[in-house]
């Protein structure tokens, strides 16, 4: 756990339109640690979501600087993947070439990257819906088949944007578990972007809470649970659920 | 037939049989309107109501029709028509996908021509058409051009704006994939826009037959658009109205 994976440097980013700058971030500071997971709470429309965009490479900070590797994000050469709200599968593509369209963008399908993505469709079980629509599937699936195609390009960093947002509470707390587990078992660092303050501690190793905008750090929790073997569905049982829940609320609630 | 389908469940069956009993009923009463508006029309001729010489009645029409089938004069005027029709309207579906590619992927370039596109496309085109013929002389070329200017502004417009909506989180899906412009064009854009592609060709196909059309009236010496013009100045009404019959058949061929 001890070697950092991400760091980010004092980063700031605002928004333009005509009206005005909208500040979105500011300073912000935090480090990952290899296989660590991460979940960011904060209010809605604090700049979480651009937060990430910044960390997948889509936005540029304005100040402050993002190392991946110690090197910085662009030269890096680092593949981070990136699940978005919806699992946007292509319903004119089947789930085997939906989960290859990473790899056909990035013109890496070799072999051996193929048999790796079939690999993963084998062991999470989609390997009987290779040549079905993405329509034929429920939602669960479906979020399993975005994570195989984001996962098939083989990334060092994982980024969640509410992923099961879209999902209905039942299937999301099973899907959470599942994708949860499967994140751990790929031995993936992860950042995971919530609202849902249960879903962030029964996932993450540490919970990071933003302010209002413009996003700060306000922050940091570690998560520790006593039990053995955690996963995301038994988290949420453990004695000392309540207490982080607590603690995060009021962190939501009692801004400095 | 019965045999094939025992192994259905009673309620299957029912409900494929009331849907093929739909089918047909749509299709007899398609028919049957046909053929209520043909005796209507008859017989209003035949009783006086109408004057059968500007109006005409069906049995002319169709003993005139036979006289043109046998001397061949309506093949050749019809087969003309119909190649300029799908000739420009085979140019209108290629330039139109063309242009709105070009003005999708260039964004300023797009911004700049709108208002000159939504006055292209609202410009009278029959009024147009005598122009290009003393432009570009009275020739086939010139025929398919009118046809061409008729539904090519549409195309693109309507082309065009299909391809900006296409959803922005699948565009953000391919650029988290590393995916550049032109992968979000063929990988997104297109595909998803290809009901949109149809259904713009099913406009097209009428819209360059009026164009034909209007050309051949103004300067041709073949053609359904040249036989109206020249039995109407011979004041033969019944011509015309077959005529428009005739000209009618293309687009429902092509519909089907």
């Amino acid at each position: 756990m001890a070697q950092s994976l991400l760091q980010v440097n004092d980063v700031s980013y605002a928004y333009h339109t005509k009206a005005g700058e909208t500040p979105a971030l500011s300073h912000i500071s935090l480090t990952v640690s290899k296989g660590e997971f991460l979940a960011i709470v904060g209010p809605s429309g604090c700049g979480k979501s651009t937060f990430l965009d910044m960390l997948c490479g889509l936005l540029k900070p304005e100040s402050g600087e993002i190392l991946l590797n110690g090197n910085p994000l662009e030269f890096s050469g680092a593949k981070i993947g990136y699940m978005l709200q919806k699992d946007h599968l292509f319903e004119w593509r089947t789930i085997y070439s939906n989960v290859l369209l990473g790899l056909e963008i990035q013109k890496k399908k070799t072999p051996a990257a193929v048999q790796h993505a079939e690999e993963l469709l084998l062991s999470y079980g989609l390997d009987k819906f290779r040549d079905a629509r993405p329509s034929q599937l429920s939602g669960g699936m479906r979020q399993r088949a975005a994570l195989i195609r984001t996962l098939a390009l083989d990334p060092q960093l994982l980024l969640l944007d509410e992923p099961f947002s879209a999902l209905d509470y039942q299937t999301r707390l099973s899907v959470g578990d599942d994708i949860g587990k499967i994140i751990k078992k790929e031995k993936k660092t992860a950042i995971l972007v919530t609202h849902d303050i249960s879903e962030a501690i029964s996932m993450a190793d540490r919970v990071l809470v933003f302010s209002k905008r413009p996003a700060k750090v306000q922050k940091i929790i570690p998560i520790e649970f006593s039990m053995k073997n955690r996963t995301p569905m038994s988290s949420r049982s453990a004695p000392e659920f309540k207490n982080y829940f607590n603690e995060i609320w009021k962190e939501l609630n009692h801004e400095a | 037939m019965k045999h094939k389908v025992s192994s259905m469940s009673m309620g299957q069956k029912t409900y494929l049989q009331s849907q093929k009993r739909n089918a047909v009923l749509i299709q007899i009463s398609r028919f049957l309107i046909f053929v209520f508006f043909l005796i209507v029309w008859e017989s209003c001729a035949r009783l006086g109501v109408i004057d059968s010489f500007i109006f005409s009645s069906p049995s002319q029409i169709f003993y005139k029709m036979a006289d043109m089938i046998r001397d061949g004069s309506l093949f050749q005027h019809v087969s003309i028509t119909l190649a300029e029709t799908l000739i420009s309207f085979a140019l209108v579906t290629v330039l139109g996908i063309a242009a709105a590619i070009l003005l999708w992927s260039f964004p300023r370039l797009s911004a700049v021509l709108e208002p000159y596109l939504v006055v292209l496309n609202s410009l009278p085109k029959s009024a147009l058409a005598p122009l290009l013929i003393v432009w570009l002389g009275s020739n086939m070329r010139t025929i398919v051009i009118a046809g061409i200017s008729v539904a090519v502004f549409g195309a693109v417009l309507n082309l065009y704006t299909g391809f900006c909506e296409t959803d922005p989180d699948k565009l953000k899906l391919i650029r988290t994939l590393g995916g550049s412009k032109a992968d979000s064009l063929f990988k997104v854009v297109l595909p998803s826009s290809i009901p949109l592609i149809l259904s713009v060709m099913k406009v097209n196909i009428g819209l360059s037959l009026i164009g034909i059309v209007i050309g051949e009236m103004i300067g041709s010496k073949s053609g359904l658009g040249y036989l109206i013009i020249y039995s109407s100045q011979v004041l033969r009404k019944r011509y015309i109205l077959k005529r428009c019959d005739i000209a009618f058949c293309p687009s429902l061929l092509c519909f089907r």
